[in-house]
């Protein structure tokens, strides 16, 4: 490439040009500021942020909507140390993302500098790999590795740590042609001897689950996945970071499992003698008390990081990979073991049917005639269809949007799956709405939520970055409020947030550019969802008053099995009546 | 119950750069294993140090701690060294105290256990043992009497055997 000389901030931004970076979420300050003014005429796109966090989130959002890199930029110190939630919340979902931060010069590094963090020492442990730049010179090579590494192999979270005056310096500009990085290794190419050992134990299983994990959908799966449930006759369950990577409507599809799943996966889970585990990773949330999950199943481990393998579960058959070539290599081989003895599940099947039709989803209508959460969420599903987006807090609302809205799409359920990040899904709808800018994009946020991000209302309206928020309003801390009920004998510590007095959401909502609508009777749901629907040139928030003493159920209590699963308030599922 | 503890000695060789035994040794921190003993190094390639880990893990932690070590970018191979198959080495540094009367006895006892006397003072005397885990136990056993005033210890080296 050219041998121009320019600063390093150039640099930098033709680095971004050559990675195909084409939206960058950030907030200049001291040190990244050489940065932005190269930025300034560049074709990227910079959305100016409100707060350093909704840039991570921004950028974790436009990546999870579009599997492309996420990129987002601050500066030293207080602007870097507002991007630890979101790279550690990116980096817990394998999300593929770039961190650019502002450092001091490098002569003052480690004096204690104004606006001084050690950034690369923060980020350690929570990131893929982080880089400290102090030569221009290193600038391009630190950004084509960092792309490199983020979107490969297991994706995740890559900061790029840049002196000041590794930017103001003179430099020139040399893109490198091959990236060589000794140590590491990105996995992807599956085995086909683990794969035909995979093949032969499925063959010879008779109650076999497809336990499916956000890896499907960072590997574009989803169609593979459906090929190879429909030819082996399987059933499906989608964990939570995998809503959307399977059809809710298929007959095959169980639901979520783990801790608020539906009794037809977490039962499944358990009864099964062989879980084909395609891109998840026993996540606590899903195995419940580990000593007693699946107690009688043999596992098949698809994943492409060789760590997760045997990390909570023992695998009897480890497939490392990326998952899409694992399934395109499993299918002809499930199919070469099935030409010479097809295995039946007709009993197994019908089992799986009769647990999600005895123990469907489902929800109370309040008495009071107040709204029902789980009513609203189901609407919103309903009437914005398949193709819209949604993003969700972290808390009760989160578990019901996924529970009660039918994913049929990847990349349309958006959420902080290992960190439970509370107030990512303002700032990742924006992403999202940034990176698939014909979708609609709802943020389902619960109040309590709401309050720690809302400040990206402002970055929407001034951007033409049309979101829709439903702001499911219970006035509290709902799952927390939720324990309290269940484990702390009602004893509401510091859960209440008033939020339905202070603040007035819709004030708010107008003081930000945006239209704000509220509902609080059933019979207005649909006709305000629908009025939110039609106003696509502003960012519309309704807040959704909604029955504070809802609850999220089933639920498989923190620690305990999930055979104790619970589908109310101390009401277990009758095992005796069912054919076990 | 007392659980017998097993030491793994683990060879990385690692990417000479800035920040790597940080990021090696907050691993082992952020995934609770106890490192024993450490020691960090050239090759002989400049670009490339080795770091020898002593560690107290059984065996599927110990799974977990090289799955975790081979993920970092920086990490180019990982061996574990066995005691039967690498030749595994410490230094030793130790102040005794002498007296005109002992001095010829901590002499020939120092040499009779492979030893180097680094220093003759008439009070204190500095030894040195380059030698396995289990010659520097012994040692430190037989000069117990003489009156240990201070310890410094290396962690291991390993190198594995061809033969």
């Amino acid at each position: 490439m050219s041998d121009k000389k320019m600063n390093g901030a150039t640099s930098l931004v033709r680095s971004l040009e050559h990675a195909g970076v084409d939206v960058i979420f950030g907030i200049p300050g001291g040190a990244i500021l050489p940065a932005y003014d190269p930025l300034f005429d560049s074709t990227i796109r910079h959305i100016l942020v409100r707060h350093e966090q909704g840039a991570g989130h921004a950028a974790t959002g436009y990546a999870q909507a579009t599997g492309r890199v996420g990129v987002c930029m601050a500066t030293s110190g207080p602007g870097a140390t507002n991007l630890v939630t979101p790279i550690a919340d990116a980096q817990m979902d394998s999300v593929p993302m770039v961190a650019i931060t502002g450092q001091v010069p490098s002569g003052a590094i480690g004096t204690d500098a104004f606006q001084e963090a050690d950034i690369r020492g923060i980020s350690m442990p929570i990131t893929k790999h982080n880089y400290l730049v102090t030569n221009p010179a290193d600038i391009p090579q630190a950004i084509a590795e960092a792309f490199h590494i983020a979107a490969t192999g297991r994706p995740g979270v890559v900061l790029v740590d840049i002196a000041k005056d590794a930017l103001t310096s003179e430099t020139t500009f040399n893109w490198p042609t091959s990236i060589s990085l000794p140590g590491y290794r990105d996995h992807s190419q599956s085995k086909q001897s683990d794969v035909d050992d995979a093949a032969a134990l499925i063959a010879q299983s008779s109650r076999p689950v497809l336990y499916v994990g956000g890896g499907v959908i960072k590997s574009n799966a989803s169609r593979e996945l459906l090929a190879l449930a429909e030819a082996s006759g399987i059933p499906v369950v989608t964990t939570l970071m995998a809503r959307g990577a399977f059809p809710d409507s298929h007959p095959l599809h169980l639901g979520m499992p783990g801790m608020h799943g539906t009794v037809a996966a977490v039962t499944a889970l358990q009864k099964s003698d062989l879980l084909i585990t395609l891109g998840a990773r026993f996540d606590d949330r899903v195995t419940g008390k580990l000593s007693t999950f699946a107690p009688v199943a043999k596992v098949i481990h698809a994943d492409i990081d060789p760590a997760e393998i045997g990390k909570n579960r023992k695998a009897d058959v480890a497939i490392v990979g990326d998952v899409r070539n694992t399934i395109n290599l499993l299918l002809p081989a499930v199919k070469a073991q099935y030409a010479k003895a097809r295995p039946d599940f007709t009993a197994w099947i019908k089992q799986v049917n009769s647990w999600r039709s005895t123990f469907p989803l489902g929800y109370d209508i309040p008495k009071d005639g107040s709204l029902s959460p789980q009513y609203v969420i189901e609407r919103l599903g309903k009437i914005s269809g398949p193709d819209t987006i949604f993003t969700a807090g972290v808390g009760q609302h989160q578990m019901w949007a996924s529970q009660f809205i039918s994913y049929e799409k990847p990349r349309t359920w958006l959420n902080s799956g290992g960190l439970g990040t509370m107030g990512y899904a303002v700032p990742a709808a924006m992403g999202a709405k940034v990176g698939a800018p014909d979708s609609t994009v709802w943020a389902i946020d619960g109040d309590g939520c709401f309050q720690m991000t809302n400040q990206e209302l402002a970055t929407c309206a001034l951007n033409n970055i049309p979101i829709k928020v439903a702001i499911i309003n219970n006035e509290s801390l709902g799952m927390v409020r939720q324990w309290q009920t269940l484990f702390y004998n009602e004893r509401y510590s510091n859960t209440d947030l008033h939020s339905k007095r202070v603040p007035d959401f819709t004030k708010l909502a107008d003081a930000m550019g945006c239209i704000g609508l509220r509902c609080e009777r059933p019979e207005d749901v649909d006709k305000t969802i629908e009025k939110a629907m039609s106003i696509n040139d502003q960012p519309v928030v309704v807040d959704f008053g909604v029955f504070r003493d809802a609850m999220v159920w089933p639920m498989v209590a923190a620690g305990t099995s999930n055979d104790e699963i619970m589908v109310a308030r101390e009401l277990a599922p009758d095992w005796d009546s069912q054919d076990l | 119950m007392n659980v017998q503890r097993t030491f793994h000695t683990i060879s990385v060789l690692v990417e000479n750069r800035s920040g790597v035994l940080a990021r090696v040794s907050a691993l082992f921190s952020r995934r609770g294993y106890n490192i024993e003993s450490l020691s960090v190094g050239p090759t002989q390639d400049p670009q490339f140090s080795r770091i020898t880990i002593v560690v107290s893990v059984e065996g599927h932690a110990l799974d977990q701690v090289i799955q975790q070590l081979d993920k970092l970018v920086n990490v180019i191979a990982i061996e574990e060294m066995h005691e039967s198959s690498s030749v595994q080495i410490e230094l030793l540094l130790v102040r005794v105290s002498v007296t005109a009367a002992n001095q010829e006895k901590l002499r020939t006892l120092v040499a009779e256990h492979g030893g180097k006397m680094a220093e003759m003072g008439s009070t204190s005397a500095i030894v040195s043992l380059t030698d396995t885990s289990t010659k520097i136990e012994a040692l430190v056993n037989a000069l117990n009497p003489f009156g240990i005033l201070e310890l410094t210890q290396s962690g291991l080296v390993a190198m594995r055997r061809t033969i």
